[in-house]
């Protein structure tokens, strides 16, 4: 991984993992429905484990941006339905749904741009001083 | 130090530290949605105090160096939650933003201070 350097790697870095997290999301929510013949093959919801990443990682303190450690599937089992008339019904007649939460979903979505439009603004921000600062004295 | 930097040493100090202070207020926005993420600032007046009120070493011969001794690292705090988070986050967006507009405009003013500093040693200089 690259090194820490300015607050262009802070948020840009901020900004990847957020754009991380709204893929999760688009994933899911496209998934959220969908019926499988048995448990094992049914979708679960993919979650990103968000990690800092200090420029100094010996102190851990300082400045530091986000990471993205890995993409977890969720724990929760996926919802066995009754429907014996489905092509896709096993032996018995069960379905199994996919353990997406759409409401979930949709709040992670609106957190996730939202803090993605935070570090833009910050950005941007930044710009704008340093243009301010480089013409100090003229 | 010669007269133009002392001139400019107070607002150049302040304007350094709150570039210092923009930067861990953006890793406590990138940090917004970390778990156990702990939200750090630093005290910007205590942090002047000790930039500014550290000089050149006092030396009582003249075959002695005054050497610079400049203040090394930040003191970084802890912020205090407003609302403790279940995650163990402490990074509060209203909070940060806040603080962040607020350090971006001090930075502003500090700038503008200097700009009319640098404005006035030059029509000095000019003679004008």
């Amino acid at each position: 991984m690259s090194e820490i350097k300015n607050i262009f790697d802070i948020s840009g870095r901020a900004m990847a993992a957020q754009l991380v997290r709204l893929n999760t999301v688009a994933s899911n929510l496209a998934n959220a429905g969908t019926i499988s013949s048995n448990k094992e093959e049914a979708f679960r919801a993919l979650k990103p484990v968000f990690q800092t990443r200090y420029a100094d990682e010996l102190k851990r303190s300082g400045i530091s941006t986000v990471d993205v450690l890995t993409v977890a599937e969720v724990t929760r089992a996926p919802e066995k339905a009754f429907m014996p008339h489905h092509p896709s019904a096993d032996a018995d007649g069960f379905v199994y749904r996919a353990a997406v939460d759409e409401n979930e979903e949709m709040v992670e979505m609106v957190e996730a741009s939202r803090q993605y439009q935070n570090n833009v603004e910050v950005i941007s921000t930044i710009r704008a001083l340093m243009m301010r600062t480089i013409n100090m004295g003229k | 130090m010669n007269k133009i930097g002392s001139y400019l040493n107070f607002h150049a100090q302040a304007l350094e530290l709150r570039s210092r202070r923009n930067e861990i207020l953006a890793s406590n926005i990138a940090n917004a949605a970390t778990p156990n993420f702990k939200a750090r600032d630093l005290d910007f007046d205590a942090e002047i105090n000790r930039h500014v009120g550290i000089g050149p070493l006092q030396t009582t011969n003249e075959q002695h160096f005054p050497t610079a001794i400049a203040a090394t690292g930040d003191r970084l705090l802890f912020r205090e939650p407003v609302n403790s988070s279940l995650d163990g986050n402490t990074v509060e967006l209203s909070v940060e933003q806040m603080e962040f507009s607020e350090n971006v405009t001090r930075y502003q003013t500090t700038l503008t201070f200097l700009n009319n500093r640098i404005s006035g040693l030059m029509s000095a200089i000019r003679g004008e």
